[in-house]
Order: C-alpha cells, then structure tokens, then sequence
C-alpha cells in the first residue's frame, strides 16, 4: 500500500478512484503518565509519553484506513489528512482519511 | 504568617524552578534544532505538490513527525500577565517555533534517505491536559509525502 498526501502518487497513474477511506482511533491517557505529564507543566520541555501515545494511535488509525482500502481492492491511498480532536477531557481521538485508488507502476 | 509564607512561596517557587529549567532545557533544544537542521539543510521540504526535476520518481511514501511540548510555569505567568495588556506573546511564540520545527526534523527523519519531501503540513493542536482549560500542552505534527527520485 502506497501511501501519500498529495493528491497523485508521484511516478505513477491513477486507474481506478474507490471513494475516501478512514480510520479513527480515540485513545484515554495513563493516570500515571497524566500525573507525571502535570508535572512536566511546571519545568516544560517535550512529554515523551504523550508524543509516544499520540504515535501509536496514528498508525493505529493509518492502519484502519490502510485496512479498508484493502477491502476495496485499492494500492494506494492519495490526498492523505489527518486531524485530532481532545474529544473529553483526558482524551483524544485522532482521525486519518484520504481517497483510495488503484495505480498503475 | 507561616501559612501565608507558604501560600505565596509554594507559586514563586515553582515559577522560579520553571524559570531556571525551562530556559535551560529551551537552550539547549534550540542548539540540538540548528544543528540538527543545518545537517539536513541540502534536502528540500516543499509545501507545494511538485517538484521541479528532470529526474523521474522512483518510490514514495508518507513522512509524518510529531511532538508534544508543554509550557514551563515560567511561561505560562507571563503570558498569564500578557493577558490583561494584549500584545504579542513572545514567550509562546518561541515554544511553538521550537514545536514546529522539532516536528519538521522528526518528520526528516523518519526518511533519512529520501530525496525530498513534498506537500509538507503543518498540524497543531491542543491537547487535553491543562487544568485550567487555556494553553498548557500542544501537539504539533508534520507530515509530508517523501520521495525517491530514479539515480
């Protein structure tokens, strides 16, 4: 699966346009790491745990969108966006969408 | 008296210590960001979706960078201050600015050996985490499509 946020695959032709495609996750945070993450606040500086959290439900959601457009048939996704909204306190939900196609190499 | 020493000395102190760490640590950062940027300074990160090449593209792929930074006590006093006069919040600015091109490196490294990012975006956005509701912790990321041009 080739992905890209562009809205071709550079180096190749689009033969076949399937419809959008997404994949969300919404993920709650640790109590621990949120104790430590406010204590962070005080001295600032990069929560590692959070920029790790925040990956990892990224690719969760890359892959629930990379699975869908599997089941179409596609081998690409193009015009790739993504968005993340704290959706309650405490968490929050990332979201990636694009369009499936099928490319020819 | 006692309780009133402490009541004031608890904040003053934690401003004091987030003075003292965050400037450090801000220093320190900046220093690893130049140098870092400077090392990947002769691969082109594009905003726009083309790339001007008579070499053809071999192989391409979604970068993505991202980072989570949370403002020092310090910071957050001032701008607290800043507030009631309006005015540009420097203090904030230099942490999105560090924020931002943390996520761009980040996003560079994920494809060490490509040849150049296209469509560069920026993200940023607030997570849960501050108490108080106003700016205590941002999530920035960058994501690119990254390609291999044809040797």
């Amino acid at each position: 699966m080739i992905l890209s946020n562009i809205e071709s695959i550079p180096g190749s032709e689009i033969s076949e346009h399937y419809g959008i495609v997404q994949g969300s996750t919404i993920r709650a945070k640790h109590i621990g790491k949120d104790f430590l993450a406010g204590l962070k606040n005080i001295v600032g500086g990069e929560l590692h745990s959070y920029t790790e959290l925040l990956q990892e439900s990224r690719s969760e959601a890359i892959d629930r969108m990379v699975d869908q457009a599997e089941e179409l048939g596609a081998n690409a996704i193009v015009n790739i966006r993504f968005a993340t909204s704290s959706v309650a306190a405490g968490a929050s939900e990332i979201l990636c969408y694009g369009t499936a196609v099928k490319i020819n190499r | 008296m006692a309780g009133l020493l402490i009541q004031i000395g608890v904040p003053i102190g934690i401003i004091l210590l987030g003075w003292w760490f965050g400037k450090a640590a801000e220093k320190k950062h900046y220093r690893s960001i130049n140098e870092r940027e400077e090392r990947h300074a002769q691969i082109p990160v594009l905003s726009a979706s083309w790339i001007d090449s008579d070499q053809s593209c071999q192989k391409s792929s979604l970068a993505v960078g991202s980072v989570v930074i949370s403002v020092d006590a310090y910071k957050k006093f001032f701008a607290g201050l800043r507030k009631l006069f309006g005015g540009e919040m420097v203090s904030y600015s230099s942490l999105l600015d560090r924020a931002r091109r943390e996520a761009i490196l980040r996003m560079r490294a994920s494809a060490p050996d490509a040849d150049g990012f296209l469509n560069c975006r920026v993200e940023t956005s607030t997570i849960a985490g501050s108490s108080d509701g106003g700016m205590g912790t941002v999530e920035v990321m960058a994501f690119s499509t990254a390609i291999w041009l044809k040797k």
